[in-house]
């Protein structure tokens, strides 16, 4: 009898400590959501307090069928996110594994790790500017070292995106690390031992024991990853600016619907452009998190 | 990886086996230690250039010859401080860092001991929510509905801003410090007749300090380097430093030193949290990572 009153406490108090937060997502994040899907049906455009009429889907046909401005920033969206989000895992993968033994000095990497993943993004996008300015940047100096002639970088059209991947490398390589890192520590070590026994090689052990091991931990940390990079601003918007460049050479989809809301007051296409992108991540998280149930 | 396969050499020759062995594992131990050394130089290097470039003149910073061995001058840390409009806008960014996580701690830890206490994976998948939809297309409603409100350019819009990445990064923390605490703990503590609500403040909450500290943590350091949401949401006065450095840059891009100095200057808390907090940190942001 006691124990059922201490239950049915529990469970009062369990909504009650649940409320505020839940509340606190409501009205911040559902709301929003719906009131985005609202705007994408109207023509909101101009001041916030001018009159907007229903236009059905207008703004969607109108956004869908964007050759100039729309398509190329989901494409550009599209190979920022695969590049940096492989390269961040392959060299992850590989950083993890030559850290993954204790040694002298452990902490002292781990902390250097950690500061490119808590650094202001802004911050980030200055100080590569200035590394990589074309013309007094170290970075050009370096690779004269080396007998490469000088490159733009972020100062041309087509080394902008590839430089903003390498720079998103530098910056969230680490986490990949730190997650792998925390996969592998939880992995027991006995199929590697026996893999060692047997004479596989350290390729071998890699591939056929501790990788399909780590399978979930890659995919969670893939998830993450993915989820953050398709939605990179700071860095894009620090470096390059408004509309990423003078001819959007690094417009992806969260800057271009950022522009049309605050450059250009297009509050209805925008609406329409972001419930487009918002479906796709949750499609591509529903879609990895099933996959990494399957794995598991 | 230095373990090597056994050892195939005959029985008789025994002892120039095992030394040719600890050679290569020898070596093999020595590159991967230069290895680290050259994979912590790659990260840190940026910074390190960061911070020389904001002892230096604007004439030495794009002179390749004084790139390590010059005069420092403190220079630009003044002419930062002196500008009149760094400090504000770091006062402004401690305010809402401050307010925006005592108060997204204030409703997220509960409901991390509600969510992880009880396995309530629902409504842990609600907080995630916030994780995942771009920032921008709540933004497009909040600054449509605070416009409407007038409440642009105030403090109160921006800690809810800030709040929206702290709720959901302190809850996701937490869920994990608390799932892994044993219920038998809070039981014994109801036995002896406190309240549920005793129980949490009395035993659990004390056992989550640590994890709770770390979660604070990374909630202040997001909202330090939050950009977005104060480029729209903040005005002249209420302006936060990631703004201020983006304003700076576009009016004095010539100015690198003065930007380096204003970088350096921003990066003092996030590199002190990373050292200090370096063991929890770690644990804090993979518990959130790795749940979700």
């Amino acid at each position: 009898m006691a124990i059922r009153t201490l239950e049915q406490e529990n469970r009062r108090l369990k909504w009650t400590m649940l409320a505020p937060a839940l509340i606190f997502i409501g009205v911040m994040i559902v709301f929003p959501i719906l009131y985005t899907v609202y705007l994408s049906l109207t023509d909101a455009f101009g001041a916030v307090n001018a009159d907007s009429s229903f236009v059905g889907l207008l703004n969607f046909t109108d956004s869908l069928s964007d050759m100039r401005r729309f398509w190329p920033a989901v494409g550009r969206t599209v190979v920022f996110t695969l590049a940096a989000v492989a390269l961040e895992l392959t060299l992850g993968l590989a950083l993890a594994m030559l850290l993954r033994r204790p040694f002298r000095g452990m902490r002292w990497v781990r902390t250097i790790m950690m500061v490119p993943l808590l650094a202001t993004p802004v911050a980030v996008g200055v100080l590569w500017l200035l590394i990589l300015d074309p013309t007094t940047g170290i970075a050009n100096t370096l690779l004269g070292f080396v007998g490469i002639p000088p490159q733009p970088f972020l100062g041309s059209i087509a080394q902008s995106l590839p430089t903003l991947v390498l720079i998103d490398v530098w910056q969230w390589t680490p986490m990949m690390t730190l997650l792998l890192l925390a996969g592998l520590s939880t992995l027991p070590t006995e199929p590697d031992e026996a893999a060692l026994v047997d004479g596989a090689s350290p390729w071998q052990r890699f591939r056929h024991v501790t990788l399909p091991m780590l399978t979930t931990t890659i995919i969670t940390a893939l998830v993450l990853r993915s989820v953050d990079a398709l939605k990179t601003f700071d860095l894009i918007y620090a470096t390059k600016g408004p509309g990423g460049g003078s001819s959007h050479e690094a417009e992806t989809l969260n800057i271009y619907a950022y522009g049309l809301t605050f450059d250009y007051q297009e509050y209805g296409l925008a609406a329409a452009v972001l419930v487009v992108f918002t479906v796709i991540i949750v499609l591509i998280v529903l879609a990895l998190r099933r996959r990494s149930s399957k794995a598991s | 990886m230095t373990v090597l396969s056994p050892n195939p050499t005959p029985t008789s020759a025994p002892s120039a086996g095992v030394r040719g062995h600890h050679r290569r594992r020898r070596t093999l131990n020595g590159l991967r230690l230069a290895g680290i050394a050259l994979v912590s130089a790659v990260f840190a290097a940026p910074l390190i250039w960061m911070v020389l470039a904001a002892f230096k003149t604007n004439v030495q910073i794009g002179n390749p010859a004084d790139a390590v061995v010059f005069t420092p001058t403190t220079q630009n840390f003044r002419n930062v401080v002196s500008e009149g409009v760094f400090l504000p806008a770091m006062l402004n960014s401690a305010i809402v860092g401050i307010v925006s996580t005592v108060l997204s701690a204030l409703i997220a830890v509960p409901a991390a001991w509600a969510i992880g206490r009880f396995a309530m994976q629902r409504a842990g998948n609600w907080v995630l929510i916030a994780r995942i939809i771009p920032a921008v297309s709540l933004l497009v409603p909040w600054y449509y509905l605070f416009a409407r409100l007038e409440m642009v350019g105030g403090y109160t819009v921006l800690v809810l801003s800030h709040m929206f990445v702290s709720v959901p990064l302190i809850t996701w923390i937490m869920i994990g410090f608390f799932s892994g605490l044993p219920a038998e703990l809070e039981e014994a503590g109801r036995v002896d007749g406190l309240s549920a609500f005793g129980a949490f403040r009395r035993i659990s909450l004390p056992l989550a300090a640590p994890g709770t500290a770390t979660a604070c943590v990374l909630a202040l350091v997001f909202s330090w380097n939050n950009f977005m949401f104060a480029l729209i949401l903040s005005d002249e006065s209420t302006k936060t430093l990631p703004v201020a450095l983006f304003n700076f840059m576009s009016y004095a891009s010539v100015d690198w030193g003065g930007l380096m100095a204003a970088s350096t200057l921003m990066s003092v808390p996030v590199i002190l949290a990373a050292v200090f907090g370096q063991r929890y940190l770690v644990a804090g942001l993979t518990a959130g990572a790795t749940k979700g």
